[in-house]
């Protein structure tokens, strides 16, 4: 996204357009990043629940991964995760690892 | 035809308010401005004003509430003084940097502690680089012309700031001097009906205040922010004229009085310029070429045309009603010094610290000033730059 001048800002940096968070991506917020584990899930979606954001992705009521470009890796879905058999579906990875 | 009165300065505030009857008041009692609400809310009461009053626990609350009501698209106006517009500090950038033209008058009075009550200028001087608008005034019938032409101002589609009419507490706001209203068809026509600018309650086009901006944008806002301050002189001088045509009286950015061939001058804010102006008077019967300058537009400050006006002087005093501690001088005289950096071979000057307090600022103070200034101006020499004024050793 081209970053606009200080003449093109609106005044009071009021937001015009609705749902425009939509172009802010904050991925890069991330030092950790969630890796699902598909085998140990139950399909709880505890995690879709709790995500502070809405960066577990559903498709026809399950969970289906991440979406890693609004994901600022706060850990709670990994927290929350009940997992299988006492083994997690959702684990922190440190990022560039 | 306009009406000649004889009120205070609080009332003649609270006059204009009633004329303009703005949307939505929020506000909190504090001496000295007290009385200007407490006006306000009786003519809310018998329904001479169609305001929605907000009467909140504290001026946090009250400027929060004017920030949402100006954001929801009404004409707001509230008033306060002293600690009142210390508690609403971090409001106040709010309104500003979100670009909300709230009027507000601030009645000058000390900041604590100690505690007193009385008219100075640190409460306002404090709030100066907070990004309003700030119109100051010598008399009772300049704060009410300054709160019509205020609302024009801070409304303007290019401005779309915030600003504060000064009065000084008590010496303006409680004494009674003869002032003309005008007619409530006349300032309504003035100010006009209020245009909006993303109002929140615009259902059809929804919008959000208030985003997290960062780094990467941050600096763009506050850049927009200083060109439209850099603005508003002219929207100043535009709304002056058109104020002259309906009501006869002249205002411009500031207010020089017998410069033009003055050798020596005065550079004073609010009520002290009417005592400082009778005695100039005196010092020209006596030969003595005195002038006076008092900044009207003290933000943003026209450091050019006040530059200008002082630059062929020999001498000038800054008399300050307020101290910026560690600033070496006062609030003024810093403004001051910069608009006449440019000017090589400008007039020396030199900084008093009068009033502070409420302490009488007598004809004899003045004297003192310009007698000072006849010999810094013979010297070219200053003793002390800065010093105090009427206090004891």
């Amino acid at each position: 996204m081209k970053l606009k001048g200080w003449k093109k800002v609106t005044p009071g940096a009021v937001c015009t357009v609705a749902g425009s968070a939509l172009e802010f991506k904050t991925g890069s917020w991330r030092a950790f990043r969630p890796r699902w584990i598909e085998e140990n899930c139950i399909q709880c979606l505890f995690c879709w629940m709790y995500c502070p954001d809405m960066a577990v992705n559903v498709k026809d009521g399950k969970m289906v991964g991440f979406n890693y470009d609004y994901c600022k890796g706060c850990g709670i879905c990994a927290l929350e995760c009940p997992g299988k058999k006492g083994k997690k579906a959702i684990v922190m990875e440190e990022e560039g690892k | 035809m306009a009406k000649v009165v004889a009120v205070t300065g609080n009332e003649a505030v609270a006059e204009a308010l009633r004329q303009v009857n703005p949307d939505v008041s929020s506000a909190y009692p504090i001496t000295p401005a007290t009385d200007i609400m407490q006006r306000f809310t009786s003519f809310v009461s018998n329904g001479k004003v169609k305001t929605e009053m907000i009467l909140v626990e504290s001026e946090h609350s009250a400027m929060s509430g004017c920030i949402g009501a100006s954001a929801a698209g009404g004409r707001v106006m509230t008033a306060t003084s002293s600690q009142g517009l210390a508690l609403m500090w971090e409001e106040l950038f709010i309104a500003s940097g979100t670009r909300l033209p709230i009027v507000m008058a601030l009645v000058n009075r000390a900041l604590s502690a100690p505690l007193n009550i009385h008219g100075d200028h640190s409460d306002g001087m404090g709030a100066r680089d907070c990004g309003w608008i700030q119109l100051w005034s010598e008399n009772a019938q300049e704060a009410y012309d300054n709160t019509i032409q205020a609302f024009r101002i801070a409304e303007h589609l290019d401005i779309r700031l915030p600003a504060m009419v000064c009065l000084d507490g008590f010496i303006i706001s409680h004494s009674i001097e003869r002032i003309e209203y005008m007619e409530d068809d006349k300032v309504q026509n003035f100010v006009g009906e209020f245009k909006n600018l993303n109002p929140l309650l615009d259902l059809d086009h929804p919008v959000s205040y208030g985003p997290l901006i960062l780094p990467d944008y941050y600096m763009e806002y506050r850049r927009a922010h200083a060109e439209v301050m850099s603005k508003v002189p002219n929207i100043v001088l535009d709304v002056a004229s058109e104020f002259e045509k309906i009501s006869g009286r002249k205002y411009g950015l500031f207010e020089a009085y017998r410069l033009e061939d003055a050798e020596i001058g005065i550079v004073i804010l609010n009520s002290a310029a009417g005592t400082t102006k009778d005695v100039i008077d005196l010092f020209r019967e006596k030969g003595i070429k005195a002038g006076l300058l008092k900044p009207r537009l003290y933000r943003p400050f026209p450091y050019e045309e006040i530059g200008n006006a002082l630059k062929h002087l020999k001498a000038v005093c800054v008399l300050d009603r307020a101290d910026a501690f560690g600033g070496s001088y006062g609030p003024l005289f810093i403004d001051i010094a910069a608009s006449l950096y440019p000017h090589k071979n400008g007039p020396v000057l030199f900084n008093k610290i009068y009033g502070l307090g409420g302490r009488d600022y007598l004809p004899e103070h003045a004297e003192l000033v310009l007698n000072e200034l006849a010999e810094v101006a013979k010297t070219g020499k200053v003793k002390t730059i800065k010093e105090y004024i009427a206090v004891r050793e």
